[in-house]
């Protein structure tokens, strides 16, 4: 089921668009590179389309373009887009054709980019996948991009179509794609058209056909019950992937998504296990007797898990080789070394450390050696989480009472916090790097955790829905 | 993508029974209501030689400052009379737990504790108590034993417990 193999007709428009975009970015950012403030990733976003738009409009029209996305004081003018139901074209796809669409638009609409129009509004109906499309009707109703699709469901086989339209060019942005698998999947297939358009659109990968393993929470807070859990990236599917016989901590799934490291109390002391997704087969890696190991994270080969290992009460960082078991020490200092985390490339580690009195964030070689500083800022900076682009650095801060999740560059530069309470902590990157998941609790005694989302500008800051108290979540990759 | 409890969960469900009685985290507490010994089945805390006693009466915890894991002046005494009765009560061993408040993340204060149970390990350990008979572990901020989310809460879970336990040291 991916989109390569069953493209309706065959073409990879995005790499092309992207360019001009990025011409566009000015000097500084093209000096960093990718890494650029969001702002500008946003006006990237608009400009996808406003470069398709400026074929058939004068150059002097587009500033005032109905396609721009206007940043003004902070907020974004999300852009206006319009998926009416699928069309069904067998018997059995009538509910998931309304279904499909529906996923397609949670998806858009919950990035805070997108705005719907709602079918209310439509004035023409889509009947047919290959009919023309009625482009006055969707500019009438100031709709910027129309979604078709089309179902077709054949016993437990489904097969969905798409097309994403630019309305006010009057043309398709990108062609028709297809995916083809079981009745059971349907969620993904709307993941995935989902993740097609807002790539398209944005320029951007995109994160909705992915999960999130986290741990479900139940009971008193002096007595809480938890357990692993893994569900789709917005909340549904959930699936309990152990009991709550004991305390389980912070999983990480493997770069490839079919592992997850977590740390179980299972023993009585903090261990790391090692879960086979798709059997729910654990096993404890290796440890010296009389150690404590937690904060596990895979290297980007997934060969390799990087980690925290006690021992006489203080805390360093190690490397085990999945393949020996053997273990190699990267840090050896008495300061407390935790919350290791691989850059992309496999070459750096980021960490934290309190050697200089209180936690601050350290990067060091993949080897070891000696680590350079990045935190500088009031406050105590904790769980440093490198992005899946590279660029930045997610972490939580501790500050004047109030915890933070923010992010800066990889050299500690540009900080940005993106949001504030009475703690959050813990942040993981969705895969495309421009959205971060995150826990806050609540204050008291009938406190608890809940799962947030917020994008890498501080906004859409909302909750993510689960069933219950919530904490300790990480994304997987894009699914395959 | 069908996902099952596995069998290995359910064994170690059942080893870890023990864990879950909420008097490993301190609900008896020093001072407290008197059920902290009734786990160990024998003695009570009138009875000098039992582990009720050294719960209650001795006190088997000793509270650390923010972000600290300096033994105070109180905790000293504390932990002398822990020392002793160790000392004197050689077939009981004893696990160390080092428990933070809420106020910090998660991997941080499992560290932390762990440092805070160390330090009273080792302060054990200066005063004559064979450090075989001594494990550490840490809960980090995973079992506080006052909830609320002021300091008056706070201050009780900074802390490092003493559970004894029968049997040889390792």
């Amino acid at each position: 089921m991916t989109e390569r193999t069953c493209p309706v007709r065959r073409s990879a428009p995005e790499a092309g668009v992207t360019r001009p975009a990025y011409s566009a970015m000015g000097d500084t950012a093209r000096k960093r590179g990718k890494a650029m403030p969001l702002f500008r990733t946003l006006t990237l976003a608009a400009t996808l389309i406003g470069a398709a738009l400026a074929h058939s409009l004068p150059a002097a029209a587009q500033d005032r373009g109905p396609l721009r996305i206007e940043i003004t004081e902070g907020v974004i003018e999300p852009l206006p887009y319009a998926v009416p139901d699928f069309v069904a074209e067998t018997p059995a796809a009538q509910q998931y054709a309304t279904d499909i669409a529906r996923v397609v638009a949670s998806d858009l609409t919950g990035t805070g980019l997108f705005r719907e129009i709602p079918a209310g509004a439509h004035i023409s109906r889509v009947t047919s996948f290959d009919a023309p499309i009625a482009y006055a009707d969707w500019q009438a109703i100031n709709a910027e991009a129309l979604i078709t699709g089309a179902v077709n469901v054949q016993g437990d086989r489904l097969v969905v179509k798409f097309r994403l339209f630019d309305v006010y060019s009057g043309q398709p942005l990108g062609e028709g794609l297809q995916f083809a698998a079981t009745t059971g999947s349907w969620r993904r297939m709307a993941h995935k058209v989902a993740d097609a358009a807002y790539s398209r659109i944005t320029g951007e990968g995109g994160y909705f056909d992915s999960r999130v393993v986290f741990v479900a929470e139940s009971g008193p807070k002096d007595q809480r019950a938890k357990r692993l859990a893994v569900m789709d990236y917005d909340g549904a599917n959930v699936q309990y992937l152990t009991d709550s016989s004991t305390i389980v901590l912070a999983p990480r799934f493997s770069p490839a998504g079919d592992r997850i490291l977590y740390t179980t109390f299972e023993t009585g002391f903090p261990r790391i296990k090692l879960l086979n997704v798709a059997s729910v087969q654990a096993q404890l890696l290796p440890e010296t007797p009389g150690t404590m190991t937690f904060a596990p994270r895979f290297s980007p080969d997934g060969r390799q898990v990087v980690y925290s290992l006690e021992q006489g009460g203080n805390t360093d960082i190690w490397k085990m080789d999945l393949g020996s078991g053997q273990s190699v020490r990267l840090t050896n200092t008495p300061a407390i070394e935790t919350a290791p985390s691989f850059s992309p490339d496999g070459s750096r580690i980021v960490f934290e450390s309190d050697r200089s009195g209180t936690q601050q964030l350290y990067v060091m070689g993949a080897n070891g050696g000696e680590p350079t500083r990045i935190s500088f800022g009031q406050g105590r900076y904790g769980t440093p989480v490198w992005s899946p682009r590279g660029d930045l650095v997610a972490f939580t801060k501790q500050n004047a009472g109030r915890f933070h999740i923010g992010v800066m560059r990889t050299d500690g530069s540009e900080e940005r916090l993106l949001t504030a309470s009475f703690l959050d902590e813990g942040p993981t990157w969705a895969p495309n790097g421009r959205v971060l998941m995150f826990t806050r609790e609540t204050a008291g005694a009938g406190g608890e955790p809940r799962l947030y989302s917020v994008d890498i500008s501080g906004r859409n800051l909302k909750p993510v829905a689960t069933a219950g108290a919530a904490s300790d979540p990480a994304w997987s990759p894009l699914l395959p | 993508m069908k996902l099952h409890s596995s069998a290995l969960l359910l064994i170690g469900a059942l080893a870890l029974a023990a864990c879950n009685n909420p008097d490993r985290f301190g609900a008896g507490g020093p001072g407290g209501a008197g059920a902290g010994g009734a786990g160990y089945g024998q003695g009570g805390a009138n009875d000098p030689n039992s582990p009720a006693y050294f719960a209650q009466t001795i006190g088997d915890r000793v509270l650390f400052q923010v972000d600290q894991s300096t033994i105070t002046p109180e905790a000293r005494m504390i932990l002398t009379g822990q020392a002793q009765w160790l000392n004197s009560h050689p077939q009981y061993t004893a696990i160390i737990e080092g428990h933070a408040d809420e106020q910090g993340t998660r991997e941080y204060n499992l560290a932390l504790g762990a440092r805070r149970a160390s330090a009273v390990q080792e302060f054990l350990i200066s005063q004559g108590v064979a450090g075989g008979r001594l494990r550490t572990v840490s809960y980090g901020k995973e079992r506080p034993l006052a909830v609320c989310s002021e300091e008056s809460c706070y201050a009780q879970n900074r802390r490092a417990v003493t559970v004894i336990s029968v049997g040889a040291g390792s």
